[in-house]
């Protein structure tokens, strides 16, 4: 007795012959490169943890020439607003649409009970649109606004989690990738930083958030790449230094920060995690956190606004349902004595 | 004359030059000398977020290690945590008191974040003020708690003020000495700095915050108190920990970058604060809050409870007959209270008493009607009785009748038989 998936990736060894699907990652590659990418990315936490110059420092440009700050006075009871910017980029051909979703106001009021609810209803409302472009006719041209990841800056001022930093990642764990980054860190000395990495972890445990995990290492990876891999892993949340001004820096221009007493370069990674976050959200994780945006946030939204509507139809007979859906309700016994039968049907035409 | 009224017309000062040297020049150490032996008393209040480094940067300016436990972010709201310490520098005994604001700053919601601050500092001027309205009082033993400083510690975002931190300051400037210091410096550049600092004393300014101002009216101090009032906000950092640089061990951050030396003045502004706060204006603040401060304090008090400086007639109240005249309103106040509540007493007792009346009436009139239902009934009764006997009686009659008649006519038979 061998299962349908079993029999399905088996390997077969082809005859002598080069059949020739082994370019297919190459095809793939060609592809994605005409079509280009696109990538949504979120960045939350209090005015002046340093949000603007990090994502400056990420993309290696400056979103943000224009901006007008707000003063003390006028944000005792500021409400939390959503502002997009969408660039297109390029680098060695490659196209990416980068939208960069600010939550400015977040945190700055004097009461802020219930600042992130703005955050999550424009969350809600990307994957709602999403799902009505994807449940309707014409589904040629959808574009997708669902926020891949959001950057979740906690303060390197205190001993660990604030209440605010608690609420806000449970109201959004189950919706958006968190990744939860230590701002400003030259504040800390390497011990400060371990301690309050460590502090915390244990926090995010116990308040049991759920904030991004990076996928498992292949099994078949070499064992300089998994020791990277684990590495990475055991250093969240990433403490980091972002900056918009070049600096000299052992004989080399850098993007840095001048003190009195030394220079931080950003890049360094003796001096901080900005360059383990830039390889991890840009250069390696960047399709998994789409992947798991789609694959698990998206379907659970989807999922629920199904059973919901279900349910009330199945109140109100009359009610149509709005989009295309398959019936969800269970296959009688019957049915389902059936549908075993002819499975094993086919397994045994298998064997 | 020499009895009579000693009349005070002229009262112009003369200035007399003195023969040699008198001695009174020494009054000033006599001073010093007597408060030597009385001992000092300051107290230090701390406002900032949690871990923003108030108990580091006390540690740090008087060169101890008070004890301390990390404060947790999740306190319900904010409490003042005092803790007096006894310190001896020379001959000089300082009674130190550090009051700290814990769960400053880590409530979701802010809005009544300042007022543990604003009751703690009240309770020490009411305190002080209820000992010098004693009549037996001890002004010299009095242990003072009102706060002589307070400093407000700001979030280096390099950006501005936040929001509570103006909320709160507000709060605070017209009840305590305030300077504002900006924590954790070492995270801003000597350029973000400068814009900071503009920033924060224009926010200041814009929003009618008053910060305490080294006073520059002496002028053996006015120039370094002037230069270092432009320095304002003070940028520090604290550290207790020792590093070695060069052939010296000073106190500092160590950083894979460098090192911040927390008493080197090109690396932050802790030299220049620990000299304005201590060396040089200690005493101020201490005047300055008994002076300005309580002085507010106790007028708004005293005015809230009636006490005026002049009459009516504007001709000046003593303490004493505003005293009795309180104390004659507050007891007349108490009778009239209780002949109010003797009054409704009475009036409830009579209500009560006239509705129990009513009551009792009722009942009293539902009883003669039963009753006169029951007569009715009885009589009807009786009479239905005197009818069924008629009738009984009646039916009686003709029985007998009948009997007798049924007796009488057979004979009649026989006898007409026998004929």
């Amino acid at each position: 007795y061998i299962s349908n998936l079993q029999f399905l990736s088996m390997k077969i060894k082809p005859e002598k012959q080069y059949v020739g699907f082994a370019t297919l990652p190459n095809q793939v590659h060609r592809k994605s490169v005409k079509k280009g990418f696109d990538f949504t990315l979120m960045v939350a936490g209090e005015s002046g943890m340093g949000k603007s110059t990090l994502v400056n420092s990420l993309f290696l440009t400056d979103l943000y020439k224009d901006r007008k700050l707000l003063n003390a006075e006028e944000r005792i009871n500021q409400t939390v607003e959503i502002i997009k910017h969408t660039v297109d980029i390029e680098e060695k051909g490659v196209k990416l649409k980068l939208t960069i979703v600010d939550t400015p106001g977040f945190g700055d009021a004097v009461n802020n009970n219930e600042c992130w609810k703005p955050i999550t209803d424009y969350i809600d409302q990307q994957f709602e649109q999403y799902f009505r472009d994807e449940s309707g006719l014409n589904r040629k041209n959808i574009q997708d606004n669902r926020v891949h990841c959001c950057l979740y800056f906690i303060p390197p001022f205190g001993h660990g989690l604030r209440p605010v930093d608690v609420e806000f990642m449970k109201a959004l764990h189950e919706k958006v990738n968190i990744i939860p980054l230590i701002a400003k860190a030259d504040c800390l000395t390497p011990n400060e930083i371990k301690k309050l990495k460590d502090r915390i972890r244990e926090e995010i445990d116990k308040f049991g958030i759920k904030v991004y995990q990076f996928p498992e290492c292949d099994s078949d990876e070499d064992e300089e790449f998994k020791q990277l891999d684990k590495e990475l892993k055991e250093c969240t949340p990433f403490a980091v230094i972002g900056s918009n001004t070049v600096v000299e820096a052992r004989g080399q221009r850098v993007r840095g920060r001048l003190y009195p007493w030394g220079i931080v370069e950003v890049e360094n990674q003796s001096h901080c995690d900005f360059v383990k976050l830039r390889n991890m959200l840009i250069r390696s994780h960047m399709h998994d956190l789409k992947d798991v945006t789609c694959d698990v946030h998206y379907e659970n939204y989807r999922a629920q606004c199904i059973q919901e509507m279900t349910s009330k139809l199945a109140q109100d007979n009359r009610m149509e349902s709005p989009i295309p859906i398959l019936p969800l309700s269970t296959p009688d016994v019957d049915t389902e004595k059936l549908i075993k039968m002819k499975d094993e049907e086919v397994c045994k035409d298998v064997i | 004359s020499m009895h009579g009224d000693i009349s005070l017309q002229n009262e112009e000062k003369r200035n007399l030059s003195l023969g040699g040297h008198v001695g009174f020049d020494s009054l000033p150490d006599q001073l010093v000398s007597k408060s030597v032996t009385q001992g000092f008393c300051f107290n230090i209040l701390c406002v900032g977020e949690t871990g923003i480094g108030k108990s580091t940067l006390m540690n740090t300016l008087f060169n101890t290690m008070f004890e301390n436990e990390e404060a947790s972010h999740y306190q319900n709201g904010v409490y003042l945590r005092p803790r007096t310490y006894d310190l001896l520098e020379s001959n000089v005994h300082l009674k130190l008191t550090i009051v700290d604001t814990v769960g400053f700053g880590d409530q979701i919601n802010k809005d009544e974040s300042y007022r543990p601050i604003v009751d703690y500092i009240d309770t020490q001027f009411e305190n002080y003020l209820q000992e010098e309205l004693k009549i037996k009082r001890s002004l010299f033993n009095y242990h003072d708690t009102r706060i002589h400083i307070c400093l407000y510690f700001i979030a280096p975002t390099g950006h501005s003020l936040k929001s509570l931190d103006l909320v709160t300051m507000k709060k605070l400037d017209s009840k305590v000495n305030i300077i504002p210091i900006i924590a954790k410096a070492d995270t801003i550049s000597k350029s973000e700095l400068h814009k900071f600092k503009i920033k924060i004393m224009s926010e200041l300014v814009s929003n009618g915050v008053q910060i305490y101002q080294f006073p520059t009216d002496d002028e053996t101090v006015s120039e370094i108190n002037a230069s270092m009032n432009a320095h304002l906000p003070f940028a520090v950092v604290g550290s207790v920990e020792e590093v070695k640089v060069g052939n010296k061990t000073v106190r500092a951050r160590q950083y894979p970058w460098g090192v911040v030396q927390v008493e080197n003045e090109s690396h932050c502004d802790f030299v220049k604060l620990r000299e304005m706060l201590i060396r040089v204006n200690m005493e101020d603040l201490r005047e300055q809050t008994h002076a300005r401060h309580y002085e507010l304090y106790r007028r708004c008090k005293l005015e809230e409870m009636g006490f005026k400086d002049t009459d009516p007639d504007s001709q000046p109240f003593s303490l004493q007959e505003t005293y009795e005249a309180k104390r004659k309103e507050f007891l007349g106040d108490l009778q009239r209270k209780e002949e109010e509540m003797r009054q409704m007493f009475v009036n409830k007792v009579k209500e009560t008493e006239a509705e129990l009346k009513e009551k009792e009436r009722e009942l009293h009139d539902k009883f003669e009607q039963l009753k006169r239902m029951h007569q009715d009934e009885k009589r009807k009764v009786e009479e239905k009785r005197r009818d069924l006997e008629e009738e009984m009686n009646a039916f009686n009659r003709k029985k007998v009748a009948a009997e007798t008649l049924s007796l009488s006519q057979p004979l009649k038979k026989e006898k007409d038989k026998k004929k």
